[in-house]
This record gives C-alpha cells, structure tokens and sequence, in this order.
C-alpha cells in the first residue's frame, strides 16, 4: 500500500466511524408533533418592570410572564426530549455552548436544553446587576453575580437532571428552567407549539414533555430508520 | 442660622420627614459640642507640644496631678453627655416608642428579600393579605403630610430599610416583624438604601421612594391596583 | 543552663520573649496581608469596575477579566476585618506586648505558665491558616462581613463552607486568647517583684490586666456564639435560624431561633474587644508620654482606675450596635445611657494625658510622634462616637461610612498608632538596636497624612448616607457626586500602604545595621530597662526590688532627671 492509500483508507475510517458515533449524520428517523393547552388560556400576570428603572426602560409595552404562555391553544416554552430508548449510546458533548442571555430583565431562551458537559454561556446584555442562582439538586449549585452589561461566564453541568431552575434575586420575576440530557435529542416548542427531533436511530422511545408549571406528560413510539413519526401533547391547566 | 442651614445641606440630604429636623438638631448640636472639644483638645496638644519642647536649662515640673482639675474634668463632660443622652432620648421616644406614635394614616407592609423590597399597600378594607391588597416591588409611594405605619419584615436574611431623607432606618429581620413611622414633609423622590449586609446584591438592593400630595398617591393606588 | 537548641529556643520556645517576638512576627504580616486586601477594596470603590488585569491569575472566579464582582467584594471586607482583628491588631497588642511586657515591667523572670504561653502562640496560626483556608474552597472565603450576621452566615443556602472554616478558625482564636488572658492575670498577680505594689504598677500593666479580664469574660461567650453558628450551619439547629425563613424561594425547615441573639451574644465579646484593642494602647502611650516629657504622669491613679472602669462599663454597652434592630427601644435608651457614661472615663484619659505634656520638656522621638498621634487620632475616633451613642443620630448614621470612619479612626488611628508607638519605643529592648529614627519619623508624618486622607472623608461619605459594605455605591443615583471624594480616599489608601514599606524597610534594616542601644536607651523609669538589651532568658539577674512608682522623672534635687524603679530617693 502507498502512502496516499494508507490516508485515503484512513479517511474511510474517520468518515464511517463518524457516521456511526455521530446519529444526527445518518439519515436516522424524525419524531415531531405539536403541544396544546386544554381549555381557557389562563391571564398572563404583568411584570413589575419599574422595579428597577434599566428594566422598565428596556421595554416599551408591558411584559407578560412567561411560566404559562398559550397561542391559540398552543403551549409555548415545553421541552420535549427522549427519555428512555437510548440506553448504552453515548453521544460527546458539542463544543458550541448554548448561550442564555439576560436582556430586558429577562432569560433568553426562557426555557432550553443542554447535554451533559456542553458549555452553558451566560451573558448579561442589561446595564444593571443580575445575579445567576442556579439551584439544581443533582448538580453543582453556583450563585454568580454579573454586575456589568456585557459580562460572560461559562459553566458546564456533569449530570442529567430535569429541571434546572434559574433565578435571579435582583429581579424576583426573572426565572429561566434547563433540561439538561445526555444525549443531543431535545427541543423546545415555540409560538406555535410544534417540536421536532431529528437523526434519531432507530428504536422503541418514551418521549417526555416537561413544562415548568404543568409537570411532565409522556409517549412511547417506535421509529425506523428515516421514518418520520408524530407525537401530539396536550396539557390541561393544573 | 441660614448659614447653618446651608453648611447642613453640604453634609446631610435635605430633610422630608417631621422627625428628620429634630434628629439634624441634635446632630448639629453634638457637632458643636464635640467640635469645641476637638479644637480645644488638638489646640492644646499643639500648643503644649511647641511651648513645652525641651530647651536645655529648663527642666519638667515635678507634678503628679491636681485633684481639683481632674474633678472638673471629669464633672463636665458628665454633665453635657448627660444633657445629650436627655435630648437624644426625647428624640427616641417620639420617634421609637410605641405609645408616642401617631395614628397612621396609611399603612404598608415591606417584606425585604435578597435582593428586593415587595411592598404591599392594603387596600380599601385595610387588611393586608387580602385581594384587594395593591403590591409593587421596590416602588414605596407615600402621602404628603400624613403619618405611614411602615411594618418592616424579611423572608430570608437581615435587610435594613433606609432612607437617608427621612433619616429612618430599621433593620427587616425574619422572624421578628416590626414597625416604623414617618410622616413625609415635602413632595419628592427618594432612594431607600440597604443598609445590612445581605449577599451578593446588597450594595444594589435600591427602591424608590416617591411623595406625593394624598390625592396623587390614592390615584396611584387606583392605577398600579388596575395595571396588575 | 544548657543550651536548648535552635528549635526550642526559636521556634516551640517557652520563653516570654521570643513568643511575644513571634506574636509581632505573625501579626504584621497578616496585617499587610489585611492591608493588601483594602486596597483591593478601594481600587474598586476609587474606579467602579475598571479591569485589575493581574488579579485575574490570583482570583479567576472572584475576579474574571480582572473585573471584580460583587461576592468577591463581600469577601475582601469580611477578611479584612477579620485578619485585622483577629489576626492583627489583637495579637499585636495583646500578643506581643503584653507577652513581652509583663515580666519584664513586673520584675518576673517569665510568664506564671510558660507552656500554656507556647500553646496560646501555636493556636493563632493554627486558627488564622483554618480561616484562610477559606479562600481555597468552593465559593471562597467567608463574605458576611466580620460580624457574621446570621441568617446570612448561618445557612449553607447563603454562604459556603468558607463561613464554616471561618468560624472555626475563630473558635481556635478564641482558645489562644484565653489561655493568654490567664496567663496575664496570674502573672500580674502572683509575680511581681518585692515592692510593686498595684498603685506602682506601670499604666501599660494596668491596661493589660484588665485586658486580660476582658479577655477573660467575653471571649468564652463569643466561642460559644460560633460553636452554635457552626451547629447551625453544619447540624441542622436554628439556634440563630427563626421559622418562616424562604431563601430562594424554598421555604426552610428551620424554627424556633433568633436571629438577634447572634448580635446579641457577638457584642457581648466584640464590643469589650474594641477596649481589648485600645486599652493596651492607650497604656503604652502612658508609658511613653512621662518618659518623652521628662514628667510624672498627670494623675496616675486616675488613669489607671479609668482603664478599669472603661473595662467595666465596657461590658454594658453592647446592645449600642443594635439600635436600630428592632429591639426594644427602652432597651435602646438603657445602652444609651451605658455608652454616654463610657466617654467620661475615656475623657479623663485624654485630659490626663494633656496634663502630662503641660509644663513637660518634651522630646520629639518616633516614638513620642506617634504617641502624640494617637492621642490626636483617637480624639477624632472618641468624639465620633458621641454621635453613634446618640439614639436618633444613630439611626441615620448606623451601617454608613461614618461608623466606618469612626472605627477606623479608633483602631488605626488609635490602636495602629499606638503599635507603632510601642513598636518604635520597645524595639531597642526586643533587638539591642536602634530604629532609625530619621525614618522613622518620615514614616510617621507620612502615615498620619495619608491615613487621614483616605479615613477622614469616610465621615462626610457617611453623613451623605453611603451605607457601608457596598460594592458599587454608584448604583444609588445620591451617591454619585462622591466619586472624586471616593478617588482621593483611594490614592490616599494606596500611599498610605506604600508608607508602611518604609516601616518594614526601616523594621528589618535596623535589626541587623541599627545603631547598637544600651540597656536604657530613652533614659527611663520602669524595670525592663534594667536589663541588658536584648534581655537573657530569665531576665533580671537578681530579682530587683521596686522602692517607687513607675514615672519619677524630673525629681527635684537628683543628678539626672529619672530614678529608676529599683532606685531609692530621700
């Protein structure tokens, strides 16, 4: 074998061997669906924004809560994500951190998920202090301040645990929740409530539907490869 | 006395509540007190130190004291400290004591927390904890010209409720619910300060106080009750 | 006697000197480690923010980018007060003085229980590393300021294992202090020489006996106040801890404490610890004034009897840091009265010394300037007091910079002085050389400049009504205009450190290139100096025999103007 073959056969290897340690390069199968609210939408609160004046001058309307938004019987702010099925696989953590940023006194994304060891950035885009109380059970508590507009920290979680609630004191509304997952299979719904996971292999699943203030629902579904499923939630008020 | 008043401004913030000129009375008049003491006792040490330097030829007095001299000094200062504990406790009671205080006009309830003031009118049947109660965070509204029972409480640590223009601070401890008053003098906005220690946001736990004539402030109740 | 080798006469020493000689030792250099930590702390209040680029190496958590952050702050402050207290100037004064002193000025040959004087020096680094162990765990050191207020330091929810460390450590502290004071007391009283009677003891005896007293009474208490915050903190009591508490939202299962009785149980020690602070002090400025006045002190018995009553009254007035708690305010009124009644005894103190200096012939040695120093500092500290101890006053003045200002004023201005002042005076004694006293006072003009400069503005900060222990006072839109004041007191601050290079410079150069001194360089009264420079392991020769009081200088119809305590005169 001449060198160029050995590096062509190495590159073969490298490719295939990504292929199977990596599920979102296989065509692998799909499960979406959509999250509903039984019943009458439920009044959002108003915020009391004038607690602090940077916040009140961030927003020109009102700000409504975010712990239980509802569009036209769609639930916002569910994460939706495999919960058993996937036992024995492991997929590496990414690189690119999920970021969290703290603008108009308030968490972006409200809700999100995160793998196990993937970087968490926490940014403060507001002139004023917010301070980041992270109180999970299971992992590492951390409680940082971040006094400056446009200060950043970086923090990891090593254990799976649903939720993470995130709080900050300055601002007794402002409350964010992660999910963090070993393994890349999670989504959360928007304005319409719809989800999708994508690059799933092949396999029995239960999907869990979380959401902060209405608990968990759960499915089972069986996808084969490059199949597409849907999974539908519907939440009644508690 | 207007030259008084203007030097107190530089030093002190403005006063807004009727208790506030009495406690700048007694500030000014310990200021003067123990003024004239600084300046007699620094000028005495100066002076001493430059007159009594050692020059050869002219040895120290041999002398262990005077009894008559150290009678008085001890008998003055004993006597305006307690001409200032007397004025100073005159002061407290009005301010402090339970029976001296006047019938509140409106109350409010601030429970402190790490690191905000919720704040809690109320309402028309005057009971707290009902529906009608009107709550802002960090947003202290207060008539002009009447009394206000402020019932200071803390849900975790030791806060202290400040507002340098009132010249009232009262520490909001959990587990032992208490209560100040004040009547606001002037119309105006105020900053209420933390003034213990309570973590990481201590140095900005920062509320605004705004007094208004009554009228306002009731239609501010209305409003903020409306907004909710 | 044999030689006991290096280590048992260096290092586990029994011998008062050398422990009192290893007590300045330590207590110096925690407090230019304390000292490092306020400039921290006025870097951030002098520019609000601005990066420290290599901080971040030394503090990557507490300072990312070089940028400080808020709990950072907390804890800089919470360990500045505590290293300067704990670590600082109590050992210093108490520590090293009184250890070095006692013997010497009684006539003693060493310490009542030389061991128990071993074991109270080895406790205080033992105590000091468990403290600042804190800053290498997770969340770093304590950060509920040195007065470790519970609910704040007595959950886990609020403050890290360095709070645990940190009361711990105090605890250990609190035993070193003891075993000290008892040490004091018996020997004060079981061995002085034949004929020092109490009325003939030096001042700076008196003001350590009843330091040794306070010691005494208050420090057990304080012990027992931490070991409850550790039972707190680590077993799940609410000694501290009352019902209904909801931290982070999470209601706590805590119930039936009190969060007062912490404040009340911590003043019931740390208020009688500021006299612990300044008695000594003032007791070597009353050595130190006859001498450098060639004069008697003015009414020995007053002011001696007043370092006792300032002890006694000392005790019943602690409930003046709680004013504004919530106590009862009748209960405010009694502490009112107790602290007012406290400035009397103090007053006489400062009268008497004025005394001393009138008609005097004053010698204007290192020395004398810094006792001169601290009389004119600990005015400004005493004075500022009066408004604190006024109930109203307090009640806009309490937790600003005023009291920040006030205490400074007492334990820099007063305490620190008088270290200095005894450091300077004592030193030829301690090494058989001299400092040099050329910079000595250059050291002195420099450090009264600067510390008025970065410790005076603290009080119109404070009748501006800046709380104190905040981060950013920036934040209060009221406070804002005080930004070129807070600049000044910043540059002041960092001079202010930079000056006492020059003390450490002048310290250690003149322990080994100083001027050689006699036994009795400044020509004085009382019994050290009656031994060689530096004394021997057992001090006085012969047991000397004491015919006088401690301050005969200038008596009429002798050769020179001192007679010694050992000396007879018609």
């Amino acid at each position: 074998m001449n060198t160029s073959r050995k590096i062509m056969l190495g590159f073969l290897f490298i490719i295939l061997g990504m292929g199977i340690a990596n599920p979102a390069f296989a065509a692998g199968a799909t499960v979406s669906g959509k999250v509903s609210f039984e019943g009458a939408a439920p009044s959002r609160e108003k915020i009391k924004m004038a607690a602090d004046p940077v916040c009140l001058g961030a927003h020109k309307d009102p700000v409504l809560s975010e712990d239980l938004v509802v569009n036209n019987g769609a639930l916002q702010n569910v994460v939706v994500y495999m919960k058993d099925g996937l036992s024995g696989k492991t997929f590496p953590a990414p690189t690119t951190p999920v970021v969290i940023d703290q603008a108009g006194c308030q968490y972006h994304p409200h809700v999100f998920g995160i793998q196990v060891g993937q970087p968490l950035e926490i940014r403060n885009s507001d002139a004023t202090l917010h301070n980041i109380n992270a109180q999970p059970k299971l992992n590492k508590r951390f409680n940082i301040a971040q006094p400056t507009k446009g200060m950043k920290t970086t923090k990891t979680f090593d254990k799976v645990e649903i939720p993470v609630p995130f709080k900050c004191n300055v601002h007794p509304w402002m409350a964010a929740h992660a999910v963090v997952l070993d393994h890349p299979f999670f989504g959360v719904t928007g304005e319409n409530g719809s989800f999708t996971l994508n690059g799933l292999p092949a396999g029995t699943y239960t999907v869990e539907a979380w959401h902060e203030k209405l608990g968990t629902q759960t499915a089972q579904v069986t996808v084969a490869d490059g199949e597409t499923k849907t999974v539908n939630f519907s939440f009644k008020a508690k | 006395m207007s030259h008084f008043h203007q030097t107190a401004e530089m030093l002190l913030p403005e006063a807004a509540s009727t208790y506030a000129p009495q406690v700048d009375r007694l500030f000014w008049a310990i200021l003067w007190i123990t003024g004239f003491f600084f300046f007699l006792v620094q000028g005495a040490l100066l002076l001493f130190v430059l007159v009594y330097r050692a020059k050869p030829g002219r040895p120290a007095a041999y002398l262990h004291g005077n009894t008559l001299v150290e009678i008085i000094w001890t008998i003055v200062p004993a006597v305006i400290l307690l001409f200032l504990t007397l004025a100073s406790q005159k002061v407290w009671a009005e301010i402090r004591f339970p029976k001296q205080m006047p019938t509140p006009a409106v109350q409010v309830e601030i429970l402190a927390e790490q690191f905000a003031w919720n704040i809690r009118y109320p309402g028309p049947d005057n009971q707290f904890n009902t529906a009608d109660d009107i709550t802002t965070i960090n947003q202290l509204h207060l008539p002009v010209g009447e009394p206000v029972l402020i019932k200071v409480l803390s849900k975790d640590v030791i806060h202290s409720f400040f507002v340098p223009e009132f010249r009232v601070k009262q520490d909001a401890v959990p587990g032992l619910p208490t209560q100040v008053w004040v009547q606001a003098t002037r119309a105006g906005q105020f900053e209420i300060r933390c003034a213990e220690l309570c973590g990481l946001g201590h140095y900005r736990m920062r509320g605004f106080v705004t007094t208004e004539p009554a009228v306002n402030f009731q239609e501010w109740l209305a409003e903020t009750k409306a907004n909710e | 006697m044999s030689d006991p080798g290096f280590i048992r006469k260096y290092i586990f020493s029994t011998d008062h000197k050398v422990i009192g000689i290893q007590f300045l030792f330590s207590s110096l250099i925690f407090m230019f480690f304390g000292g490092l930590l306020a400039m921290l702390m006025r870097w951030q209040l002098g520019w609000p923010g601005s990066p420290l680029p290599f901080m971040e190496k030394i503090a990557p958590a507490g300072m990312p980018g070089g940028i400080m952050v808020p709990e950072y702050y907390n804890m800089l402050f919470t360990m500045h007060g505590s290293i300067m207290i704990f670590f600082g100037v109590i050992p210093l004064l108490v520590g090293a003085f009184g250890n070095y002193l006692i013997p010497l000025k009684i006539g003693a040959p060493d310490m009542a229980f030389p061991r128990l004087n071993m074991l109270s020096y080895w406790l205080f680094p033992i105590a000091a590393a468990t403290v600042l162990a804190g800053f290498f765990v997770e969340g770093g050191a304590a950060a509920s300021g040195w007065t470790a207020y519970p609910p704040l330091s007595g959950l886990k929810e609020t403050m890290g294992p360095g709070q645990t460390l940190w009361a711990a450590g105090v605890v250990i502290l609190g035993f070193s202090s003891i075993f000290g004071a008892v040490n004091y007391v018996a020997t004060i009283i079981n061995h002085r020489a034949p004929g020092m009677s109490f009325h003939r003891l030096p001042i700076s005896i008196w003001a350590m006996f009843t330091t040794a007293v306070l010691t005494l009474l208050a420090t057990p208490v304080l012990a027992a106040a931490m070991i409850l915050l550790l039972l707190d903190r680590c077993l799940g009591t609410s000694f501290f801890l009352p019902a209904g508490m909801i931290v982070d939202g999470t209601p706590l299962a805590h119930a039936g404490g009190q969060a007062l009785l912490w404040q009340h149980l911590f003043w019931f020690y740390s208020h009688p610890a500021v006299y612990i602070m300044i008695l000594p002090a003032m007791g070597f400025v009353s050595d130190i004034l006859p001498n450098f006045s060639r004069k008697p002190i003015f009414g020995y018995k007053a002011i001696s009897y007043s370092a006792v009553t300032i002890g006694a009254v000392g005790f019943l007035v602690w409930a003046h840091h709680m004013f504004q708690t919530g106590m009862n305010p009748t209960l405010g009124t009694t502490f009112m009265v107790s602290t007012m009644a406290v400035a009397v005894p103090t007053g006489v103190k400062v009268f008497s010394w004025l005394g001393t200096l009138w008609r005097g012939s004053i010698r204007l040695t290192t020395p004398m300037l810094h006792a001169l120093g601290f009389i004119s500092m600990f005015i400004i500290g005493g004075l500022t007091g009066v408004f604190l101890a006024s109930t109203p006053v307090d009640m806009y003045m309490h937790d600003t910079y005023f009291v920040v200002g006030h205490l400074h004023y007492v334990l820099f201005g007063g305490s620190l002085f008088g270290a200095f002042a005894g450091i300077t005076y004592w030193f030829p004694k301690m090494f058989g050389r001299k400092m040099n006293d050329r910079w000595g006072k250059t050291h002195f003009w420099l450090t009264f400049l600067f510390f008025n400069g970065v410790m005076f503005p603290m009080f119109i900060l404070g009748l501006g009504g800046m709380p104190r222990r905040i981060y950013d006072y920036t934040q209060y839109a009221g406070l804002v205009h005080f930004a070129p004041l807070n600049r000044m007191m910043s540059v002041s601050a960092f001079c202010l450190m930079a000056t006492q290079l020059l003390f450490a410079f002048n310290f250690f150069r003149s322990l080994f290139k100083g001027e050689k001194a006699g036994p009795n360089p400044w020509e004085a009264t009382t019994l050290e100096w009656e031994t060689p420079s530096p004394p021997p392991h057992g001090n006085f020769a012969k047991t000397p025999v004491v015919h006088c009081g401690p301050y005969e200088y200038s008596v009429p119809g002798m050769k020179r103007d001192w007679q010694m305590q050992t000396e007879k005169h018609a």
